[in-house]
């Protein structure tokens, strides 16, 4: 670069000449001069933009291709990564306490055909037919024939009939690969379990969807793919489950009853171990619901959750034990027993007459409905109603089924002192076994609060206290009393100090008006060992009838509590419960000598 | 000097691409074999998952009970009942559990004849 010299000889000399001021002519030049640096500074500063700027949108147009590609390229599995989790089903299995499963996936096919390429439309027909007998041949040959291109034959088949269809050997006849729910225990559980049935349907696949039990509450748990695979944990024990509905459907056919319904509950954690409720039905062929007819005598009604009953005389432990939670009676406060006790129109009587008056033990022990009533009169509507709401006897249980929160119980319409009073043993309030169940397990295990629930729980946690420990123990004194000495004499079972409370309640006539005088629900409310209270068990008959006396005799204690006493036994050594050893005699003196 | 390193470079240029071209076969292939194991993964697993279930299937309470029934008098079972719960003195102490094993050949061949 040639640089102009700021003070150019020439031009001075001739400005001098001029006699102008040469200054001028440097000051014009350092002007030039620095006007030119500026431009090429300016120009120099743009060219780093112009850079700056194609790197930046070179960055942005090549983020933003990145991101179109990502979105508009197939998904794919990584080929390299070790594959980790073991997601095979679309549906996690179910499994029992001990990890028994209860219900599981297997593979199956389903049947379908395409008539354009079928041969031999009739003789395809004929032969799907012989292997299937439940298809009709006629309308078969009608849908092939017929202008449609694709035909449902058939939703799942064995591995046996897939042969069988495939040797037939027509290409139109064509096999879709399907994942089946399957209940390898058959009707055990199946009210718990509930079923499932197919939902969308498409060739390649079908989705399986739960309808009804824990297969419904747990649907989606069971479809997350994030759970990766892992098993819904049931609290129920799959042998003892087994064992009681074994010995519950032949207490059923014994006492002639309709149906029957037990529960076994953990009296502290409230895991339920095993809910039973007869009859029964098979959950991979569920049937239909019915459209006519009783609710309650479907297989799929399930007697312990949505059977509602007025459960008699089972309640009154819970009045006593309000009344000794409050101190207004102690175990031996004489209460007035003079029959019948009037109320207005109504009339209280009791099953026997128990003469002028009984200690507070013995209203439980003997039963009495008038003693109760007049406990009840002390208590008052006022503090009955919170007491019952605390124990969960106003509001549907918290168990997780899908049909639990439509089994609200029946309260009466006006909360007077009459209801109250028949409150008290059991009539005016329905309510399902499943509350009764969580209800005697909230008064016998010390007095806090115990919510049922069907899923394994570690932990015990202690709910919020209902009655005191005190009142706890007076109370299975008292349960313990009358399998020793009162109405429930054969529910006695050697070494696991059974305790426990009858009820026998007249049914009320499905169409209103009053009760029916020969049918009746028979529950047995009973908790084991009653000094040191680990279970519960309720078990409920509808329609009992015990016929070896001379007369029909129709009683709990007659009928449901045989059944649970043999419950008990069967089942106590499978929970592991190790029988107490009895107080024998004292010892004799014995003649001795040396 | 010059014309060797060209062709020393060249050299080097179609070595590395041979060695690039091998790698890269190498690696396909044993992503082929990683998809072949893992599509036999899954045959397995669901292979699993059948036979878990026929094992359920067999071990379901209504076939165990009724083997028992066929069984009952073959194998002398005995209904569980409360009064089968023993206590551990109520077993007698196995004596010969500890002999004194002055002599390891004898007392192995006493056990032998034992059995």
């Amino acid at each position: 670069m040639i640089r102009t010299p700021l003070r150019p000889l020439a031009r001075i000399l001739s400005a001098r000449q001029k006699g102008e001021n040469p200054e001028l002519i440097e000051r014009e030049n350092i002007r030039l001069r620095h006007e030119e640096m500026r431009d090429r500074d300016r120009q120099r500063a743009e060219g780093r933009l112009l850079v700056m700027g194609a790197f930046f949108l070179f960055a942005f147009v090549s983020v933003g291709l990145r991101m179109g590609v990502m979105a508009n390229s197939e998904p794919s599995e990584p080929r390299s990564a070790v594959s980790g989790a073991s997601i095979i089903a679309q549906r996690a299995d179910i499994v029992d306490r001990n990890g028994r499963i209860l219900a599981t996936n297997l593979l199956t096919h389903s049947l379908y055909a395409q008539p354009p390429i079928m041969v031999d439309k009739e003789r395809v027909a004929r032969e799907l037919v012989a292997i299937f007998p439940d298809l009709d041949e006629a309308g078969l040959l009608k849908q092939f024939t017929g202008a449609r291109k694709f035909v449902w034959v058939k939703k799942r088949i064995s591995p046996e009939q897939q042969q069988m269809v495939h040797d037939i050997g027509d290409p139109g006849l064509l096999f879709g690969p399907r994942e089946m729910r399957l209940y390898p225990n058959g009707k055990l559980a199946a009210h718990i379990l509930g079923g499932s049935s197919f939902g969308r349907e498409g060739v390649r696949s079908a989705e399986v969807i739960g309808v009804a039990g824990v297969e419904k509450t747990f649907d989606t748990f069971l479809r997350d793919p994030a759970a990766a695979g892992a098993p819904l944990e049931l609290s129920i024990d799959l042998t003892v489950q087994a064992a009681m509905e074994r010995v519950l459907y032949g207490g059923m056919k014994l006492m002639n009853a309709r149906g029957a319904a037990a529960v076994l509950m953990d009296a502290h954690t409230g895991e339920i171990v095993s809910m039973v409720s007869l009859p029964d039905f098979d959950p991979n062929t569920r049937p239909d619901p019915p459209i006519k007819g009783v609710a309650s005598d479907s297989p799929l009604f399930n007697r312990a959750v949505q059977g509602v009953y007025e459960l008699g005389s089972t309640f009154k432990i819970f009045a006593i034990a309000q009344a000794l939670d409050s101190g207004l009676v102690n175990p031996s406060t004489m209460i007035d027993t003079r029959g019948p006790l009037k109320w207005g129109k109504y009339k209280i009587r009791d099953f026997h007459d128990y003469g002028r008056q009984l200690s507070v033990t013995d209203v439980v022990v003997k039963s009495s409905n008038i003693g109760t009533a007049r406990i009840a009169q002390m208590i008052t509507a006022e503090r009955q109603q919170p007491f019952l709401k605390s124990l969960g006897l106003l509001e549907a249980t918290p168990v997780e089924l899908v049909e639990a929160p439509g089994a609200r119980p029946i309260l009466p319409r006006k909360w007077s002192e009459i209801s109250t009073m028949t409150i008290s043993y059991g009539h005016g309030l329905s309510t399902s076994p499943l509350h009764l169940a969580a209800a005697y397990a909230s008064i016998v295990n010390g007095g806090t609060r115990v919510m049922p629930t069907l899923l394994k729980n570690n932990r015990a946690e202690v709910g919020p206290r209902v009655v005191s420990s005190e009142t706890s123990a007076i109370a299975r004194g008292m349960l313990r009393e009358v399998v020793v000495s009162g109405t429930a004499r054969f529910g006695e079972v050697e070494g696991y100090e059974v305790g426990g409370k009858t009820g026998t309640a007249d049914k009320p006539k499905e169409r209103g008006g009053g009760y029916y005088d020969d049918k009746v629900i028979a529950t047995f409310a009973s908790v084991f060992p009653a000094n040191d209270p680990r279970y519960v068990l309720v078990v409920t008959l509808d329609e009992p009838v015990e016929t070896s006396g001379k007369e029909p005799r129709r009683t709990a204690g007659w009928t449901a509590v045989p059944v649970a006493a043999e419950i008990i036994r069967r089942a106590a050594p499978l929970l592991g419960l190790r029988p107490a050893i009895e107080q024998g005699p004292p010892d004799r003196l014995t003649l001795a000598s040396n | 000097m010059r014309p060797l390193l060209y062709v020393l470079s060249a050299l080097a240029v179609m070595g590395l691409a041979f060695w690039a071209y091998h790698e890269n076969y190498k690696t396909q292939q044993a992503l082929r074999d990683v998809e072949k194991l893992q599509h036999e993964i899954g045959g397995l697993r669901e292979e699993l998952g059948v036979l878990r279930a026929e094992w359920a299937y067999l071990n379901r309470p209504d076939r165990l009970r009724e083997l028992a029934d066929i069984n009952y008098d073959r194998l002398g079972l005995l209904p569980l009942t409360p009064q089968q719960f023993g206590r551990i003195d109520q077993i007698s102490f196995p004596l010969d559990l500890f002999k004194e094993m002055s002599q390891p050949i004898d007392l192995a061949a006493s056990l032998e004849a034992s059995r």
